[in-house]
């Protein structure tokens, strides 16, 4: 499995690896100066001076993205389960939920802040919530009512109970669209995250933090905070992609076998 | 169970399971109504093995959809086992097999046998027992712990036929089960309906675009006309009750699928409009 899973993963880390080394050494052949692109080595530097700052925004940042997060993905999750469940949920929220999902986030940011102060993580975690529901939304309705006509006579030919029909079949008939919502929330919750803190927060919060070491002409340190969120961003991709594997394994091996 | 216990054309006398009488359907689209379905009278008895054939556009679909609750007729009425068809369906009178095998993806081929149990509340060890035996029946218990996507599309019908078994319903209803296998899986498909009828002596309606399916499989075979769709000729296929290879090379045999050919190409004579349905009858001969 592990053997596997590094071959898996081979090929983007070679890619990866290639692209650093070509970044360093085209920069440092063509002189290109450090503030327009540093050099990957440079970031790096920064990475390790500057880490006990950065690691502080890591986690105060990364608690707005995963607090909004799990908001954002619970309230869509319901608002789902509702709206295709009950024609009145429909008509009810359909129109609430396209609204949020139009709130320009730029604008929203900064009547957040207002609201909660800008030490909070409560502006952020509005924010990515905001940001992340709509699609979870719209993918747990696609799951729940995508469903085959053919599997719906079956289990009303049982005589299935309207809740049974839920667990049986549009429950898990839901869940790989789910998923799918919930691995683009997770890239999208950080970036809402760090978007957000560019109109106020502490300042070791990632968007803060690169908005003045950017001010100060300091771009490796910059870098490296976005080096950081970029991280961050992927990590709580691959921890949705793990819960997935886990939940329903029938959808990798299917797809394996396509 | 002996062999020669066999339901056959003999059950005339058993309790009626499907009375139809003057049953009618139509269809509002937008616009037009379809006439799908007039004036059906047709009683099928406990044990029987009724086949309706007939061009696209007959309703034979449509009545086998009536007869399960699926839809409703806009006239006549229809009794289940004495009842009308919701309370039929709640009684879970009715097991159903679909053209398409509508297999859970998520579930293994014995839990997807379980899944009408599970929904009717047997207990987990009374559900075990009866998927492995029906696994048996339908020889794929070498298959339980599979997936669907992982067998071929005749082992997947007959997981569906299986899982149709599952809480002996005392009526199949089977809408084109083997219209997507090919011919010598569907050979192979008719000796194992056949057989799992003999011993199971569940009544079965079977549609079919296929004459000589129709005429191997039952025991009688009800011919179905189009625009509006009607019951034309009702065919006795008195064969004898253990059938083989050899039945489909008997003379009878032969016989009886002319007689159905011959009804259908009657009744179809008076269509103005031919295209598909005609494509289907040319069909249903290449079959024979």
């Amino acid at each position: 499995m592990s053997r596997s899973a590094a071959r898996d993963w081979a090929p983007a880390i070679i890619v990866f690896v290639v692209v650093l080394i070509a970044w360093e050494v085209s920069l440092l052949t063509l002189g290109v100066q450090s503030f327009l692109i540093p050099r990957p080595s440079v970031i790096a530097g920064s990475l390790v001076t500057e880490w006990p700052t950065l690691i502080k925004g890591v986690l105060f940042t990364g608690a707005e993205a995963v607090g909004g997060l799990i908001v954002g993905v619970a309230l869509g999750t319901v608002c789902g389960l509702a709206t295709s469940r009950w024609a009145s949920a429909r008509e009810l929220l359909l129109p609430v939920a396209i609204g949020a999902s139009a709130i320009p986030i730029i604008a929203f940011a900064p009547i957040t802040l207002n609201w909660f102060g800008p030490e909070s993580l409560l502006p952020r975690m509005t924010i990515v919530a905001v940001m992340v529901f709509f699609p979870v939304m719209v993918n747990t309705i696609r799951g729940l009512t995508n469903v085959e006509p053919a599997a719906l006579e079956l289990l009303s030919s049982y005589a299935a109970s309207e809740s049974q029909t839920l667990v049986k079949l549009r429950g898990p008939n839901a869940l790989p669209y789910w998923f799918t919502a919930l691995r683009i929330a997770t890239t999208l919750s950080v970036i809402g995250a760090v978007v957000g803190e560019f109109f106020g927060g502490p300042l070791y919060s990632l968007g803060i933090y690169i908005t003045l070491e950017t001010g100060h002409s300091r771009y490796p340190t910059a870098w490296a905070a976005i080096v950081l969120a970029c991280a961050m961003g992927i990590g709580l991709y691959l921890v949705a992609v793990a819960l997935e594997r886990l939940v329903i394994p029938w959808q990798a091996a299917r797809e394996m076998a396509r | 169970m002996t062999s020669d216990q066999t339901p056959g054309p003999a059950a005339g006398d058993a309790a009626p399971v499907v009375e139809a009488t003057g049953v009618g359907k139509v269809f509002a689209t937008s616009g037009a109504s379809v006439n799908a379905l007039e004036g059906v009278d047709l009683t099928i008895r406990g044990g029987e093995f009724v086949s309706l054939i007939g061009p696209s556009g007959c309703g034979k679909s449509t009545l086998l959809r009536l007869i399960g609750d699926l839809t409703a007729p806009t006239t006549g009425t229809i009794l289940i086992n004495g009842k009308p068809p919701a309370r039929a369906r709640q009684d879970r009178d009715y097991g159903m097999v679909f053209q398409a095998p509508v297999l859970m993806d998520w579930r293994t081929i014995a839990k997807n046998i379980e899944l009408p149990l599970e929904i009717m509340g047997f207990p987990a060890d009374e559900r075990t027992r009866r998927s492995t035996d029906l696994l048996r029946l339908v020889e794929l218990d070498a298959f339980a712990e599979r997936h669907p996507w992982e067998l071929s599309g005749g082992m997947q019908q007959r997981a569906a036929i299986a899982r149709a078994l599952s809480f002996d319903p005392k009526l199949l209803l089977m809408d084109e089960p083997f219209g997507a296998l090919d011919e010598m899986t569907r050979e192979r498909m008719n000796a194992e309906l056949m057989s799992i009828w003999r011993r199971t002596g569940t009544t079965i309606v079977f549609v079919t675009h296929s004459i000589p399916e129709a005429v191997f499989l039952s025991t009688r075979v009800v011919v179905m006309s189009a625009r509006p769709g009607r019951i034309a000729q009702v065919i006795v296929i008195d064969l004898p009750a253990e059938r083989s290879v050899e039945t489909r090379e008997s003379e009878r045999y032969f016989e009886l699928v002319t007689r159905v050919r011959e009804a259908l190409r009657q009744h179809e004579s008076t269509d103005e409009v031919i295209g598909t349905s005609d494509a289907e009858r040319v069909r249903g001969e290449g079959l024979a």
